[in-house]
């Protein structure tokens, strides 16, 4: 990373940071903070809320105005915050465990309202702060601590659920393609609406171990080879793409934004003040 | 004791009496009085029994649920039947003419057309609560009449005044014949 | 009704009115029987003003919501009732643990789980205390009356902003839905207190550390330039999470001390004719009015009763107990529940005298009646 950038948004005294050797966090947090200062924005108005887990340790390394909230619950957090002061520009960064299981619903309502806030979920398909048991992404038939004999469970589409509950704009990309996951959480930043972006990681630690996956670098090599651009599979049967991660910006529509909803209330009433 | 005015207002659900209670509290605070007004909250929210409870004191008010009552007005048998028993000995009973006096002589009854008033002189049964309240109160005179009518006019829907002013004009007349 | 701005008001319409005159200006809820009225009467007036309301998609998420609006400055509150207040925990300990000011209203009902939705209960005193995991500081209001409803929920906002704590506003069903006379102050009647600040230009900010003579540190909202971390974790002056034992020490000890060392500050009570009396009646809330009706009706037969009434349930009023305690030969605490706030009663009295408890959890009030037999048969 070039320390210019470094320099400028992390907490330097706060690194090194938790995170295992070849954990693809890193390289994620990285990307989210290129995008940032692709746009441009202001630190001052830039707030960064987690959960909890290994991708919500995230923000405490980051020199904004940083949240590091309960299990499950950063985008209800966020949503105060974003509906209190409507110009912080409000980035999310969560986990697998931590935005599709214990905070599910709040995702999908968050989702619905489209309100501005930007989600990027740090996706290794294991809950790694407690130690591998299998998560709703896990792939059914992987293994976990609390599955040792194979996951039964159907892991979710985090994207198609995103979009289903109405996010206007969502993507996918992985930490071996930073450079898409900075585009797309830029993207996401720039859509006035909810933005869900999920970047997959690698967590050699837990999930590579237990599933015999390799090393950081083959689980950084399957990411490169199992990946497929959404722009390149138009032609593609759905047979040919059954093992693939499909990456890309998945959707981008404009729909009216929470907050800006509320304001026209709040403006209906402005001259009668 | 300090004398306290208890009444409870009963009938069926969707009469409108819990807002016939609000507005003979707020009557009798125009006459610098203290009220208390309360209510049953069943899970349904029309239909079946309802009630709406009001002291009225000219001191404070602490307990704020009626037990025994001093008057009460049922608009169906059904209610009449329920509370019957919370009357006070020498308690004021206002009944619709549509329900069965009860056998008690330790009370004064008034059988008045409350709902018929407000179906064939009025022509909407929605003002029975405002009827019974003009006749509830030209019977006991427990608040003054003129604060009670600025109270009802104050509550009832925009562009319903004249008929509620109607509606509690012949409440009152039937409350006093 | 106008007139003199006196009113009939409703205690869950009273609640609102006395947020807004404290400066509420963002609410985050979800629709719960006896307390939906508050979530109602807000989101019809807060936008009036600027102010936000959200609903959220559940008890959990209006918690979190409240909290994230106070972080950004606003004076938020949020309002359920039992079973929410259970789900509600985990993230009222987070505000005590991360010092977010905020208010939460509980309008209590019948319980455990749905128990009894519209009837009332004087139930979760403990858990107003005790609700969430670890030792924190809170302090829990209760009111007895419509205008007290409206001058309390303005107390709970100064003092969640003074000591940077959650308030519990501890309500019941029956004040918060009957009607009764309110005289509104007006505006300037009303003392509000706002969170302490750092300098726009201090430089050597540390969102934790508490300056020489405050009790509390300085919040500075979100946006305004001081970018700091907020954690649930345990976590030093600077608010970065730490594991060593002694900032876990000290930090427990403050957040718990600027409560407990400044207990005079939060006391409200009212004592009944406490003077030269043999039997004393403790009890809060709607069964209070029960409490000082039979206190009369007693005195009026010839016994010498009187009545203490904590408003402040959390932090007890321990001087004001033992002191009273000293003076009488029984105690009865009459409260909707098994026996609560009498577990703290005993605690501090039974030294000094007896103490009895009369329970109820019908779904009915207290009686005076039944208060009245409680002083005969002890």
């Amino acid at each position: 990373m070039s320390n210019k950038l470094a320099k400028k948004y992390f907490r330097m005294d706060k690194l090194p940071h938790i995170w295992c050797p070849g954990c693809g966090h890193g390289i994620l947090m990285r990307s989210v903070i290129q995008a940032i200062d692709n746009l441009g924005l202001n630190k001052d108005k830039v707030c960064v809320v987690s959960g909890i887990g290994c991708s919500s340790r995230a923000p405490g390394y980051l020199d904004f105005n940083t949240l590091h909230t309960t299990h499950g619950r950063a985008l209800a957090f966020a949503t105060g915050i974003k509906m209190a002061n409507p110009d912080l520009h409000v980035i999310v960064v969560t986990g697998d465990g931590d935005s599709a299981a214990i905070g599910g619903n709040h995702l999908i309502h968050a989702a619905r309202r489209n309100i501005d806030i930007t989600t990027v979920v740090f996706n290794n398909n294991i809950y790694g702060m407690t130690g591998g048991q299998y998560s709703p992404t896990t792939p059914t038939g992987d293994k976990g601590t609390t599955a040792p004999y194979g996951n039964i469970d159907k892991n979710f589409d985090l994207c198609k659920l995103a979009k289903g509950a109405g996010s206007t704009y969502t993507g996918r990309a992985t930490a071996y393609h930073a450079n898409l996951i900075t585009k797309l959480v830029q993207k996401g930043i720039e859509n006035k609406g909810f933005s869900f972006i999920e970047a997959l990681s690698v967590c050699p630690t837990y999930y590579g171990r237990k599933n015999k996956k390799g090393d950081a670098s083959d689980m950084m090599k399957h990411l490169k080879d199992a990946s497929i651009n959404v722009k390149a599979i138009k032609n593609k049967t759905n047979e040919n793409l059954e093992d693939k991660i499909i990456i890309g910006e998945l959707y981008n529509s404009q729909e009216p934004e929470y907050t800006e909803q509320y304001k026209k209330i709040i403006n209906r009433f402005k001259k009668e003040r | 004791m300090i004398k306290q005015n208890e009444i409870r207002l009963s009938g069926s659900g969707g009469q409108g009496l819990i807002l016939a209670g609000i507005i003979l509290a707020e009557a009798a605070l125009l006459d610098g009085k203290n009220a208390v007004q309360s209510q049953s909250y069943g899970p349904e929210a029309r239909g079946g029994a309802s009630k709406a409870e009001v002291i009225i004191s000219e001191n404070d008010i602490n307990y704020p649920k009626v037990q025994k009552c001093d008057i009460l007005l049922s608009l169906t048998e059904k209610a009449c039947n329920k509370y019957l028993e919370t009357l006070k000995t020498g308690g004021v009973l206002i009944l619709d003419s549509s329900v069965d006096t009860p056998k008690r002589d330790d009370i004064k009854v008034f059988k008045l057309p409350i709902i018929n008033t407000a179906t064939e002189k009025l022509g909407k049964v929605m003002v029975s609560n405002i009827v019974a309240l003009g006749a509830l109160n030209g019977i006991t005179d427990i608040v003054s009449a003129e604060s009670l009518k600025k109270a009802v006019l104050s509550r009832v829907p925009r562009g319903t005044e004249d008929l509620n002013e109607k509606a509690f004009n012949e409440g009152l007349t039937l409350g006093k014949s | 009704m106008e007139k003199n701005n006196i009113k009939l008001m409703q205690g869950n319409e009273a609640c609102v009115e006395g947020a807004l005159a404290a400066g509420m200006n963002f609410f985050a809820g979800y629709p719960i029987t006896p307390s939906t009225e508050i979530a109602e009467i807000s989101s019809q007036r807060l936008p009036r003003f600027g102010g936000k309301f959200i609903q959220m998609e559940d008890e959990i998420a209006s918690m979190a919501a409240t909290i994230g609006g106070a972080l950004t400055g606003a004076k938020a509150m949020t309002a359920t009732s039992g079973p929410g207040f259970s789900l509600k925990q985990e993230n009222i300990g987070y505000a005590a643990m991360a010092e977010i000011p905020c208010v939460i209203v509980n309008v209590q009902r019948g319980g455990p789980s749905t128990g009894l939705p519209t009837s009332p209960a004087q139930g979760d005193v403990m858990q107003a205390k005790w609700g969430t995991h670890g030792d924190h500081p809170i302090i829990a209001l209760t009111p007895s009356s419509v205008k007290e409803t409206f001058d309390t929920t303005v107390k709970a906002f100064n003092l969640a902003e003074k000591y940077r704590v959650p308030v519990v506003l501890l309500m019941d069903e029956v004040i918060a839905h009957m009607r009764e006379k309110i005289e509104i102050p007006k505006k300037e009647d009303v003392e509000i207190m706002d969170r302490i600040k750092p300098d726009e230009d201090d430089v050597t900010y540390q969102a934790y550390e508490v300056k020489k003579g405050d009790i509390v540190p300085p919040m500075a909202s979100f946006g305004e330039g001081f970018r700091y971390h907020v954690t649930g974790l345990v976590h030093d002056e600077t608010g970065f999470p730490s594991n060593d034992t002694e900032v876990a020490d000290k930090l427990i000890h403050r957040l718990v001390d600027k409560i407990d060392k400044n207990v005079d500050d939060i006391s409200f009570y009212e004592e009944y004719k406490t003077n030269d009396i043999d039997t004393l009646i403790i009890s809060y809330g709607s069964t209070a009015r029960s409490a000082k009706t039979a206190v009369d009706m007693a005195n009026n037969e010839g016994m010498n009763v009187g009545l203490f009434r904590p408003i402040t349930i959390w932090p007890t009023l321990e001087k004001q107990i033992i002191d009273l305690a000293k003076k009488v030969d029984k105690i009865i605490v009459a409260e909707m529940n098994l026996g609560q706030y009498a577990l703290e009663v005993e605690r501090l009295a039974s030294k000094y005298t007896q103490v009895h408890h009369l329970g109820k959890i019908d779904g009915d009030l207290i009686t005076p009646n039944e208060i009245l037999s409680k002083i005969k048969e002890v």
